[in-house]
């Protein structure tokens, strides 16, 4: 077998535009090309991919290999994984990075079967080992109770990473690149899946992702009302938005997408605001990288005090209309 | 059309036991004996979904299951919510596997089951989340995957299955047969004292490595493709600040005011 070379990532686009997701791979890539004095490849495969390609070589890429087909319009994981093994095929890269997202969790361990290797899957932190030159995996397991640190002999070590857990680089509009336009014969007959019916479901307001501050309600709010009113005035008094843990998503009292957790949306905002959330580790994987957690709950053993800055002990019903009234009025003065 | 459905549960340690009982020891995770093991949160809502196709089209559900010392009481919940059999892979050399040797095992036991229109898995363990292992049995089996899926209906030799995006929903329609990796959302149904007594009954058929063609090197630790160099819990410094008051309503205001004065809000 050649030698395997180089960092390939698989890039992600949101509107024809790097997702954030994908300058975070980019960033954490760039640090371990550099320590191996390697090069980083960047794929981006969709029906059209717009000025991607430049965003991605300003962003640490020094390859960037495009593949515009019309098969790859709508996502589906039986045709970008085609796309994906041939490209990994010709170039043989020693690592391959990809996002733990909704697209990389179906792809990477598809491509990882494929290929005959392994690939860990939402890494919080990778480094090269000096000595070994092995990639160094670490990631959370037992829902986020531990942390396990892998590594692989088996050629492309493969892995996945964390929403918002690496830094990209500071966009550099000067740095030189190569875009390739690659071509991929998409076999169609191989794709298995048909898309019926696409439904979004968005919610009203500031995006989740982007909101700076976080008003999350758990089990214990105890019906959908609460997060449309006492939850949502102190949302929206802070100009933040509304998420919950997983039980209020499974019982339908907000939509899928408020979710915030390891199954869920990671998020990082200035102020997070945990209201009623017990906070097992499954819970606050989602939302351990906010600045400042606030935590109010009627138990005072609940585990979210131990990963809040500040905490109030009592029924949310009665804390938190408070909370908001004083705020209000402080905020005015 | 009867449907032939195969669910893979895994034994698990209770995920919903509190994380302070969760114990690094040598680099294996330590629980104190009353925590209970349970089967998978997503193994049980990948039991729900092929009980309620059970319930409308009618079929057949084989739970099946890897690992060792299963707690025969805990495994049975799957035969006492409904499933018609379960079949252990239960051996030492089972022990200890990753994504791959965990996904080889369970293809190869699939394929000695031979007949099969849905495999149904979880999204991810309830121990080791990596959320491979229903995805690599499709490569390896060779058959199409949906992975996040909610609610799944078969006719005419497909399945429509609800699945989960971000921000919304789609309805992907795919041929039999089929892997699906269930997400959380559907509940498992409770068993009733009849299924109870009557998994009571009923013997789990236990195969070996070598019942489904597998060597030992080829499974469990020995077959690992990713090593495990460390297993550890990062020290968290837990330094919260707890406001108080005379009644719930002051330390609310007493809240805000401590947000203002750290200058927070």
């Amino acid at each position: 077998m050649a030698e395997c070379k180089g960092i390939l990532v698989f890039g992600e686009l949101a509107d024809r535009k790097l997702a954030a997701i994908t300058t975070e791979l980019l960033g954490c890539a760039r640090k371990l090309a550099d320590d191996l004095k390697e090069d980083v490849s960047c794929l981006l495969a969709s029906d059209a991919v717009g000025g991607a390609p430049k965003e991605a070589i300003a962003f640490g890429a020094d390859k960037v290999y495009v593949v515009e087909e019309p098969a790859l319009k709508e996502f589906q994981a039986d045709s970008y994984v085609q796309a994906m093994e041939k490209l990994a095929r010709d170039l043989s890269p020693r690592v391959i990075l990809m996002g733990q997202t909704s697209m990389g969790r179906d792809l990477a361990p598809r491509l990882a079967f494929r290929l005959g290797t392994s690939v860990t899957t939402d890494c919080l932190d990778l480094h090269i080992d000096p000595a070994t030159k092995l990639l160094v995996q670490t990631r959370p397991v037992y829902g986020g109770n531990a942390q396990a640190v892998f590594t692989s002999k088996l050629m492309p070590q493969m892995a996945t990473i964390r929403t918002k857990a690496m830094s990209p680089l500071q966009r550099d509009d000067s740095r030189k690149g190569e875009t390739l336009p690659t071509r991929v014969a998409i076999d169609t007959s191989k794709v298995r899946t048909k898309i019926l019916e696409t439904v979004k479901e968005e919610a009203e307001g500031i995006k989740l992702e982007d909101a700076p501050v976080i008003v999350a309600g758990g089990r214990g709010i105890g019906g959908p009302q609460p997060f449309q009113t006492t939850l949502k005035q102190l949302a929206d008094l802070l100009h933040g938005a509304v998420g919950a843990s997983r039980p209020p998503a499974d019982n339908g009292w907000v939509p899928e997408g408020l979710h915030i957790g390891l199954t869920g949306k990671i998020v990082a905002p200035d102020i997070y605001f945990a209201i009623a959330i017990s906070g097992a580790s499954q819970h606050t994987a989602g939302c351990s990288g906010s600045k400042h957690i606030i935590a109010v709950n009627k138990d005072p053993e609940a585990n979210i005090f131990r990963e809040a800055q500040f905490g109030v002990v009592g029924k949310w019903e009665e804390v938190v209309p408070a909370l908001t009234n004083k705020l209000k009025e402080l905020l005015a003065g | 059309m009867p449907v032939n459905m195969i669910v893979c549960c895994k034994q698990v340690p209770d995920p919903e036991a509190p994380p302070a009982v969760f114990k690094v020891v040598d680099n294996k995770m330590s629980l104190p004996p009353d925590v209970k093991p349970v089967i998978g949160q997503y193994e049980e809502f990948a039991l729900e979904a092929a009980l309620k196709i059970k319930d409308t089209v009618g079929g057949k559900i084989t739970a099946l299951s890897v690992g060792n010392n299963f707690v025969r009481d805990v495994i049975k919940k799957a035969l006492a919510v409904g499933a018609d059999e379960l079949i252990l892979l239960e051996d030492k050399a089972f022990e200890d596997g990753d994504s791959w040797s965990t996904a080889n095992a369970l293809a190869a036991a699939i394929k000695k089951i031979g007949t099969y229109d849905i495999i149904f898995c979880g999204r991810q363990s309830s121990d080791w989340d990596t959320g491979q292992v229903g995805l690599g049995i499709a490569e390896i089996l060779g058959i199409p995957a949906v992975t996040l899926a909610r609610e799944v209906e078969v006719g005419d030799g497909k399945a429509r299955v609800h699945q989960v995006i971000p921000d919304g929903r789609q309805v992907i329609e795919v041929a039999l047969p089929v892997v699906i990796a269930e997400t959380s959302g559907l509940t498992l149904r409770y068993a009733t004292l009849k299924g109870i007594m009557a998994a009571a009954k009923k013997q789990p058929v236990v195969w070996k490595p070598a019942d489904i063609g597998l060597d030992a090197s080829q499974i469990g630790a020995s077959g690992r493709r990713a090593k495990l160099d460390k297993l550890f819990q990062p020290v968290k410094e837990g330094k919260c600040e707890m406001v108080g008051g005379d009644t719930p309503t002051e330390a609310g205001a007493n809240l805000a005011k401590r947000l203002r004065d750290a200058k927070l809000l």
